[in-house]
């Protein structure tokens, strides 16, 4: 299973990179939306996409929406892993294309409950 | 801690709700106690235990038993038994109740409430034609201050984070402060009373679902079957009553048939 993680700060990266590897995902790294869209040219397709929203030069809104164009990214599942909690911002993101939310702080465990919800294990929503 | 003061508190426990607190549980004591401590003015845990031997139950010897045997909890935990729920055990009792046109759960052990309401949550998403219908839901636990809790509906982004998939967050749930509130349609299905699964049980509405998910596994066997066979009175012969994943009903002397939706198991009493 591959995951691409997309988030400007390294540190926030390694956490997630880390979580993912322990969850027993291949795991690819972008800074910005702009670099996520160029790491789905040279990778092709992923599993899980972890984005954040708050980034330089296309931020997590805009990759997801951007990603959705792409008729053959319809599937993938993304998730978004930041620190806005807003309900507006939350619907924003559901509304743009993502799959799921997660606020920051949380743990492995609630990482990998979310991924469960994402990859379909959750058939009550 | 010395090992009186956990002895004693171990024994308090038993007596008083029947959970074995083994030793590996000790390192828990300071943990969970310090803050009642603090709150009650003790500088210590060990004094706060002190202060508890020797003396009748009190308010703050029932604080100490709560804070030792709160169980965590998340809305969907575990999540299969409630697509057994939505794919199967409500449609079958939606034919079977189509007559009286009510539905009756009780989910025992609730803690703070995120079970209950994800089964309201799940029943008002997927089973539109129950609006019609009496949906009685009633969620007990032994501590008062959970279920405080539990009756305002109120969690927090750690909790809403676990298990609850975002769309429903948004749907059922709006934001208060840091805080997220269920919304009111949800919160008034459920009602909540305090219930000692050991105690003498106060009189119940017979259910047709019982939840009783990672509670029993504390109790030693003998009292394990007591509840069970207490909660046959309670069950409708044709019920269900959902346990823990690990839980079983097989090797207990009681009389509860399994059956199987997908990996999950569950039980149905047996025809008598």
């Amino acid at each position: 299973m591959r995951a691409l993680i997309i988030d400007d700060s390294s540190s926030m990266r390694s956490i997630l990179r880390s979580y993912m590897r322990e969850l027993k995902y291949e795991t690819f790294e972008a800074a910005d939306g702009k670099e996520a869209l160029q790491r789905y040219d040279e990778v092709g397709n992923f599993d899980v996409v972890l984005v954040d929203w708050n980034m330089p030069v296309m931020n997590g809104l805009e990759f997801v929406q951007a990603l959705r164009k792409r008729e053959e990214c319809a599937s993938v599942k993304l998730m978004m892993v930041t620190t806005e909690n807003d309900f507006s911002r939350i619907e924003q993101a559901l509304g743009a294309g993502a799959d799921e939310f997660v606020m920051k702080p949380f743990t492995l465990e609630v990482l990998e409950q979310k991924i469960a919800l994402l990859l379909g294990g959750a058939d009550v929503s | 801690m010395p090992n009186a003061e956990f002895a004693y508190v171990r024994d308090l426990v038993k007596s008083a709700v029947a959970i074995a607190l083994g030793p590996e549980r000790e390192y828990l004591m300071e943990a969970r106690l310090s803050p009642i401590a603090e709150q009650e003015g003790f500088t210590t845990v060990s004094e706060l235990v002190r202060s508890l031997t020797g003396k009748n139950s009190t308010d703050l010897h029932w604080k100490v038993i709560e804070a030792m045997t709160t169980n965590e909890t998340s809305f969907f935990r575990d999540i299969k038994p409630f697509e057994a729920l939505r794919h199967k055990v409500i449609p079958e009792l939606m034919q079977n109740r189509q007559k009286e046109q009510q539905i009756s759960v009780w989910c025992g052990a609730s803690s703070t409430g995120q079970e209950p309401y994800s089964l309201c949550i799940m029943l008002r998403e997927h089973f539109p034609a129950l609006l019609n219908w009496k949906i009685r839901v009633l969620a007990t636990d032994i501590a008062s201050d959970v279920l405080r809790k539990a009756e305002r509906g109120r969690y927090t982004q750690l909790e809403v984070n676990r298990g609850l998939p975002a769309q429903l967050l948004i749907k059922h749930f709006r934001k208060e402060g840091t805080e997220w509130q269920i919304n009111e349609n949800i919160r008034k299905m459920v009602e909540f009373r305090r219930v000692n699964l050991i105690g003498d049980w106060p009189p119940m509405p017979n259910a047709d679902i019982v939840m009783l998910r990672n509670v029993l596994i504390y109790f030693p066997v003998e009292t394990k079957t007591q509840i069970l066979r207490n909660m046959r009175r309670i069950l409708r012969p044709d019920g269900y009553l959902f346990m823990g994943t690990a839980e079983t009903t097989v090797n207990l002397a009681v009389k509860y048939d399994p059956e199987t939706y997908q990996t999950v198991t569950y039980y149905r009493p047996s025809p008598t």
